[in-house]
């Protein structure tokens, strides 16, 4: 290799998010991604439950503690969404990878579903939690 | 076709990393694949949470003492790390440039998932197997 070779060429990159008119289908990839990002904590604080309760009764209420606290709840409340919300996402990508919905209107009407779904399921779980002393 | 297209590539392009590994076919069914069975298994977690969140400590270790429980629940572990193992690689491949950076967050992604599942799993197995203590 002489001098005068050039080095790896600038690999062209997406076009990045200020290129693009806002759209659903965008909050969507987006909130895919984010949920993920969040799962990967949630993920992590399941393995740490299971941990928790494998040390004993006063390292899992103390664990227990922590996730009934209000910060603990906002937490996972915002997992359940990220839960559901991936379902959702996972189960639209698949009809994609059919080949499908892939017309502007039908795109965004099955993001919208999946958010609207991921939206309700919370509540219906945390509804439940009030209901059978979950969250107390 | 790859014959053909090994053709005119040199090795020198190939050294340097240009066009596709070949690996992303691999990736994209291993995350499909995780990420459908982990549809059913998140339900089922969801509601295993709701359980769990309205019971005590005896409640959780006889609850992960039954097989079903505990083999649902190591399931759901790991195949919920092995998906976002996939998912946060891309993220970082995505996102970080660095040649540095960008290997370290892959391989930091690999060792944090590894370490959750297998902390889990033996945490989920110690309880299934010896009970409370």
């Amino acid at each position: 290799m002489t001098e005068a070779s050039p080095g790896v060429r600038e690999r062209p990159l997406s076009p990045h998010l200020q290129v693009w008119r806002w759209h659903v289908t965008m909050l969507g990839s987006i909130l895919h991604r984010a949920c993920l990002v969040g799962l990967y904590v949630g993920a992590l604080i399941l393995a740490g439950w299971a941990v928790a309760l494998a040390s004993g009764e006063q390292a899992y209420l103390a664990y227990a503690g922590l996730l009934g606290s209000l910060p603990g709840k906002l937490v996972l409340l915002g997992l359940t969404f990220a839960l559901f919300f991936t379902i959702a996402s996972n189960v639209r990508h698949m009809l994609w990878d059919t080949g499908r919905a892939f017309t502007p209107k039908v795109a965004d009407m099955i993001t919208i579903a999946s958010i609207v779904f991921a939206v309700v399921a919370t509540a219906v779980v945390w509804l439940i939690a009030g209901q059978t002393g979950g969250l107390s | 076709m790859t014959a053909a297209s090994g053709r005119f590539r040199t090795p020198l392009s190939r050294a340097r990393g240009l066009g596709a590994a070949k690996h992303g076919v691999g990736h994209f069914i291993a995350e499909r694949v995780s990420g459908m069975v982990l549809i059913p298994l998140s339900i089922w977690a969801a509601f295993a949470g709701l359980k769990l969140a309205a019971g005590g400590y005896a409640m959780a270790v006889e609850w992960l003492a039954q097989p079903l429980n505990a083999v649902l629940l190591s399931l759901f572990i790991v195949a919920g790390f092995t998906h976002l193992r996939l998912a946060i690689q891309v993220v970082v491949e995505d996102y970080v440039y660095g040649f540095v950076s960008k290997s370290s967050l892959l391989i930091l992604n690999y060792l944090v998932c590894v370490l959750g599942a297998a902390l889990g799993v033996f945490a989920i197995l110690k309880v299934a197997l010896l009970g409370a203590f």
